[in-house]
C-alpha cells in the first residue's frame, strides 16, 4: 500500500500484496418471457434456455410456475433469486389458503408479489417477472413487475433478456399501435399464440440468451392446457 | 452514459426486390431534452447512394463533410460513379484512421450499384468494421427494438411499396419503445428510375 496517498491512515491494517476479493450475490440467467391475456384467456410463454454468459447450463430449464388454476408466474434473470422468489410465494399462497378456505385470485396474488418484491428494496430478487392469470370475473390480466415491486396491468408484456425485441413486435400486432384503418379489438387465442412464436423466432435469432425452445400455457376457465415449440439451439 | 447514446437517434436500411430502403428518425436532442425535431441523419451520397450517421450529432456532421470531400475527389479522379460497396471501403478506412480516438457513429449505407442496380445494405462500428448482410440492418440507441421488429416484419423479395410499409412499421414501433428517438421520421425508398422520400407522422412524446 506505500504507493496510495494515505494521509489518516486509514488503511494502515493492509500489509502489502495484500488483495481484496469480491463476491458478487448476483447473476444474469437470461430467459424471456411474454404474456398475452383476451377476453377469455391468457397465454404465457417462456423459453427454456437456461444460461450464463457464454455458456448454456440447460436447454429445458421450465421459468414458468403454476400458482393456483388460473394464475401464472413467468421468471427471468438471476435464477438463484427466481427460486427463492417461487419457494417464498408457493408459501404464501398456501398461508392465505387456509386462513381464508379459498384460493387466492389472480389481482390478490399480483399486489402480494409487489409487496414481496418490495419488501428486499435494498437487496432486491433480481428478477423481471410476469404474472398472467384469469381476474375473479374470468378475464384474461398480465401484470408485470420491475425487480423492485412496481406492478402494471396491461393485456401484453415482453420481459427477460430479450424483452426489448419481443415488446415493440407486441404493441404493433396485439396492441394495433401505428396502424391506421383497424378496429382495436382483443385477440382470439389462435392469434395470439401465432404472434408469440413468430416473435420467439425473431427474438431467437438476435438474443444469445433466449432458444432452445418454448413452453407455453394457455389459461382457461376449463383449465390450463400445455403446449411447447421448438426453437434453433445455436 | 456511452457517447453514441448522448443524442439518440434510430436507423434502418432494408433490401427489396430491385429496391432498397434507408429509413431514420429526425430527434436531435441531448440526452433526455429534445431540441429539434428536424434532424437530418441521411445524406444523399449519389444517385442510387445513400449514408446515414447516428450516433454523436457532431460527428454525424463531421463524419458526413468529411465523406463527401472523399467521395468527390474520388468520383474526380475516377470520371465514374463510385459502388456502394467501393463507398462502405472508403467509410472503414476513414473510421478506421481514428482508431484510438474515433468518430462516435455507427454508419448505415444504403444504395444500388451504379451498373447493375443491385441492392446493397451495409453498416459500420465506430471504428470502421463492415458488415454487408441479405437482409437488414438497423442503427441507433433503440438498435434492439429494431432487431426484433425487422427480424419479425422482414422477408425476402419485398416490393418497393411493400418495403415502406415494411420498414416504417419497423421503425415506428421501435421508436415509441425508446425515449432517445421518434419525433417524426423520414423514408427513402431507392428504385432504379426513382427515389421516393416519405415523410411520417409520429407520436411526438
Amino acid at each position: 500500500m506505500s504507493s496510495v496517498v494515505d494521509p489518516f491512515n486509514k488503511f494502515s491494517y493492509m500489509e502489502s500484496g495484500s488483495q481484496r476479493q469480491h463476491f458478487s450475490p448476483y447473476a444474469d440467467n437470461g430467459g424471456s418471457v411474454v404474456a398475452i391475456a383476451g377476453e377469455d384467456y391468457a397465454i404465457i410463454a417462456a423459453d427454456t434456455r437456461l444460461s450464463s454468459g457464454f455458456s448454456i447450463y440447460t436447454r429445458e430449464q421450465s421459468k414458468l410456475f403454476q400458482l393456483s388454476e388460473k394464475t401464472i408466474l413467468g421468471c427471468s434473470g438471476c435464477w438463484c433469486d427466481t427460486l427463492t422468489l417461487t419457494r417464498v410465494l408457493d408459501a404464501r399462497m398456501q398461508m392465505y389458503y387456509h386462513e381464508h378456505q379459498k384460493l387466492m385470485e389472480t389481482p390478490a396474488v399480483a399486489q402480494m408479489l409487489s409487496t414481496m418484491l418490495y419488501y428486499k428494496r435494498f437487496f432486491p430478487y433480481y428478477v423481471s417477472n410476469i404474472l398472467a392469470g384469469l381476474d375473479g370475473e374470468g378475464k384474461g390480466c398480465v401484470y408485470s413487475y420491475d425487480p423492485i415491486g412496481h406492478c402494471e396491468k396491461s393485456y401484453f408484456r415482453a420481459g427477460g433478456s430479450a424483452g426489448a425485441l419481443l415488446q415493440p413486435l407486441l404493441d404493433n400486432q396485439i396492441g394495433f399501435h401505428n396502424m391506421e384503418k383497424v378496429t382495436v379489438a382483443p385477440v382470439p387465442v389462435e392469434k395470439a399464440l401465432a404472434i408469440l412464436k413468430d416473435g420467439f423466432i425473431s427474438a431467437a435469432e438476435r438474443d444469445i440468451y433466449t432458444g432452445d425452445s418454448i413452453l407455453i400455457k394457455i389459461i382457461t376457465k376449463d383449465g390450463i392446457k400445455d403446449e411447447s415449440f421448438q426453437l434453433r439451439k445455436d | 452514459m456511452s457517447i453514441l447514446a448522448y443524442n439518440g437517434g434510430a436507423i434502418i436500411a432494408m433490401k427489396g426486390k430491385n429496391c432498397v430502403a434507408i429509413a431514420s428518425d429526425k430527434r436531435f436532442g441531448i440526452q433526455a431534452q429534445t431540441l429539434s425535431c428536424n434532424f437530418d441523419k441521411i445524406f444523399e451520397m449519389g444517385p442510387h447512394l445513400y449514408i446515414a450517421l447516428p450516433g454523436l450529432a457532431t460527428d454525424t456532421q463531421t463524419v458526413q463533410q468529411k465523406l463527401k470531400f472523399r467521395l468527390n475527389l474520388y468520383e474526380l479522379r475516377e470520371n465514374r460513379r463510385i459502388h456502394p460497396k467501393a463507398f462502405a471501403s472508403m467509410v472503414s478506412n476513414l473510421l478506421y484512421e481514428r482508431r484510438f480516438g474515433p468518430f462516435f457513429v455507427e454508419p448505415v449505407i444504403a444504395g444500388l450499384d451504379p451498373k447493375t442496380f443491385e441492392p446493397f445494405v451495409c453498416n459500420l462500428d465506430l471504428i470502421g468494421c463492415p458488415n454487408i448482410p441479405e437482409d437488414f440492418v438497423v442503427g441507433g440507441t433503440c438498435s434492439e427494438q429494431l432487431y426484433g421488429m425487422c427480424e419479425a416484419l422482414w422477408k425476402p423479395d419485398l416490393l418497393p411499396d411493400e418495403l415502406f410499409e415494411t420498414i416504417s412499421q419497423a421503425l415506428l414501433n421501435a421508436v415509441d419503445r425508446d425515449a432517445m428517438s421518434g419525433w417524426g421520421a423520414r423514408v427513402y425508398i431507392i428504385e432504379k428510375d426513382k427515389i421516393v422520400v416519405k415523410e411520417l407522422k409520429t407520436r411526438m412524446d
